[in-house]
């Protein structure tokens, strides 16, 4: 049993983390993206990292809001959650979800939220090189993985290397899709797309991504996104073949790795 | 009587520069209808993505078969551009090839690399033209580039056909007159003809007024057709021959994913959230109230404006976009034409209307832009990357949204509910925000 501290409980007891943990909202709520939630924090305490949670004061980074054109809402969203973030002194952030990590990053500093904010492969990544998180006996060494860019991490802020450095640690063959990196293939979950039916058209994008994504003939996909995990999921099980190929966040690979 | 063709020539050459000017006018004229917008910041890093991107044409070569096609046309263009020169004066003083004796062997050299690179265009177009008509790419085919958009990138094929052969052409006669007539007066022994000169066979029994007239023919309409074709931009989508330098300078230069924070938003938020602003204060009267988003070309940003009128209609955008891809309305390359014809069009109602824009009953968005388009796109920013002069159709997707959803309510139903969960509950979902640390019970 691993206890979360809570930036609140940090505050009553004297404490200052050296970092955030911002869970977001599929995070914290949805079945399958808590997995991945679990997962890092396993990954955090095994690590020794000094974190926690906002817990009940963490609300929408406003993203879906600005995306789908509501200013206001998001601005609301942003300026309140400045600031709780603000009022903790808050220096550090990491996030498992690249839309979390792109507003906070980019959109939260001219609103007078200034982090630095990372994502929570790149952290991973930091950990393994530091040798905070050591992986032994690799459980996935040879297995075919490719690797989807979520479109916030990778064209919307450059982040390429980071999440594929893991599965390179992990021993595992890194297998490209034809579209990767700045041409990677959106997953069809972003621009607030999540949460709407798709426009009419001939095929849904999650099924044009998955089948990309078949194309290298992986025992695994991996994601580093909790939308495009759920978009690909369900693409993998229009295709029937939920039961042999998983979807996994690079969080939950190196937890099973390190059998966590 | 000697001096009548360099009076034409002039007067030609004048002509063709003052209307050309006129409608640079009228393109800076409709591109300041636009809302303003700073890109003055960071000079040095400006000037390096011009560099990089327009003039390197870095990220033409992404796609490596019409990249290096088109870096050849582009390298053409240029330096075949520098025997522009020597025709205007030549024209203007009635000399012919003056540029030679003061060059003397580099004069021979820059005649043989036209010749080679003017050879080389020709092919490169032939294949652009096949692209577009044989193997028939499927982003030259899509149903915004129906009718005279189609009729358009062919025409300009053409005429690079034309003026590059009427260039082989002349230089061929003229390697004929000083070959088989050494004597003719006014034509000097001056150039290196490596392609042209395959021409020779052709103009073996001709007399030396056929040359000439042959050679002069073809320089005269040369000349005319480059000057056609400079004032031709104005009317095509070929524009961006020029605006593509200026749009890589004003481009965003921020991460892709930082979307513009909209400050006649925050500064509403921040009044709502300051406990010590007055509710009941009277609003500023003086100041109109900024309608949020955009509906029309004039709600958009100068730059937005930029990108439209840069847009050469490549299509890369488009067939990189993953709603698309998958058969929806929306296209990126779309966006840009519509804003593009509109914004003409608004421009020259007001040109007609003597300053004053008469309305005409229609606007960007409804009338050409669809709804369906609109909430069609992902954000994926993939059209983004993909344009080779750093166009942002995004951004103008965005500004219609903000548009719909705060000015016309009329989002999508789900993204209602969801935009009313976040700001009920703090999550696009119904969850209960007390509840968001349960998972921390579960580990």
């Amino acid at each position: 049993m691993i206890r979360v501290p809570t930036l609140a409980e940090c505050l009553a007891s004297g404490k200052t983390p050296e970092i955030l943990f911002w869970v977001g909202c599929a995070g914290s709520f949805d079945e399958r993206a808590k997995k991945i939630t679990k997962a890092f924090v396993k990954l955090l305490d095994n690590a020794g990292v000094d974190f926690a949670v906002l817990g009940a004061e963490e609300s929408c980074t406003g993203d879906p809001a600005k995306r789908s054109g509501n200013e206001f809402l998001f601005q609301m969203q942003a300026m309140t959650n400045i600031e709780v973030l603000n009022a903790y002194e808050v220096n550090k952030i990491v996030t498992t979800c690249p839309h979390c990590f792109n507003t906070l990053k980019n959109e939260y500093p001219e609103l007078g939220g200034n982090y630095e904010v990372i994502h929570h492969t790149q952290l991973l990544r930091d950990l393994l090189e530091e040798g905070r998180i050591t992986i032994v006996e690799g459980s996935f060494k040879g297995k075919r993985i490719t690797y989807h860019d979520p479109c916030y991490l990778g064209r919307a802020n450059n982040v390429y290397e980071a999440p594929r450095e893991l599965i390179r640690k992990l021993d595992a063959e890194l297998v490209e899709m034809k579209s990767c990196k700045s041409r990677g293939l959106c997953c069809g979950a972003g621009g607030a797309q999540m949460f709407k039916e798709p426009e009419k058209g001939n095929k849904d994008i999650n099924i044009e991504r998955t089948e990309q994504a078949l194309e290298t003939k992986p025992d695994i996909i991996a994601a580093g996104c909790p939308f495009c995990n759920t978009m690909l999921s369900d693409g993998v099980k229009n295709k029937e073949k939920e039961d042999s190929l998983p979807v996994m966040d690079l969080a939950e690979m190196i937890a099973t790795a390190k059998d966590l | 009587m000697e001096l009548v063709p360099n009076f034409i020539f002039i007067t030609i050459v004048s002509v063709a520069i003052g209307f050309f000017i006129r409608s640079i006018n009228q393109i800076r004229h409709n591109i300041l209808l636009g809302k303003p917008i700073d890109r003055s910041d960071n000079a040095k890093a400006r000037w390096k993505n011009m560099t990089r991107i327009a003039l390197g044409q870095s990220k033409m070569v992404s796609r490596p078969i019409a990249g290096i096609l088109h870096v050849v046309v582009y390298i053409g263009f240029i330096l075949i551009n520098i025997e522009l020169l020597e025709i205007i004066v030549d024209g203007i003083l009635g000399t012919h090839r003056i540029f030679a004796p003061f060059l003397g062997d580099f004069y021979n050299f820059l005649i043989a690399s036209f010749e080679v690179l003017a050879l080389l265009v020709l092919i490169s177009v032939l294949v652009f033209w096949s692209r577009r008509n044989i193997i028939r790419i499927q982003r030259f085919w899509k149903d915004e580039m129906k009718g005279w958009p189609k009729l358009d990138a062919d025409l300009i094929l053409y005429f690079e056909v034309v003026l590059m052969s009427l260039f082989l052409t002349m230089n061929g006669a003229d390697l004929a007159i000083q070959t088989f007539y050494p004597d003719a007066s006014h034509y000097i022994k001056a150039g290196s003809f490596p392609v042209s000169q395959f021409l020779l066979p052709l103009f073996e029994n001709y007399s030396l007024s056929s040359l000439i007239t042959i050679e002069r023919s073809s320089w005269w309409m040369h000349i005319t057709g480059i000057l056609i074709f400079l004032n031709y931009l104005y009317y095509s989508k070929h524009l961006h021959i020029l605006l593509a330098f200026p749009n890589t300078f004003f481009a965003n230069l921020r991460a892709k994913g930082a979307f513009v924070n909209n400050p006649n938003v925050t500064n509403e938020v921040k009044l709502m959230l300051d406990p010590n602003a007055d509710p009941y204060a009277s609003p500023d009267t003086d100041e109109d109230v900024e309608k949020f988003g955009a509906s029309e070309v004039t709600d958009l940003n100068w730059v937005q404006l930029l990108n439209a009128y840069t847009c050469t209609e490549c299509g890369r955008c488009t067939s990189e976009c993953p709603a698309n891809q998958t058969g929806k309305l929306l296209s990126p390359r779309k966006i840009m034409m519509d804003t593009r014809d509109r914004l003409t069009e608004v421009g020259n109602n007001i040109k007609s209307n003597k300053g004053e824009f008469k309305p005409d009953g229609k606007q960007l968005l409804g009338d050409y832009i669809s709804h369906e388009e609109i909430w069609a796109c992902t954000s994926c920013n993939a059209c983004v990357e993909a344009c080779p002069v750093d166009i942002d159709p995004l951004s103008i997707i965005m500004r219609m949204r903000e548009y719909l959803v705060m000015e016309e309510s009329a989002a999508p139903m789900d993204l209602n509910n969801m935009m009313s969960n976040i700001e009920n509950n703090g999550a696009p979902w119904p969850f209960n925000q007390q509840d968001r640390a349960n998972w921390t019970k579960e580990i």
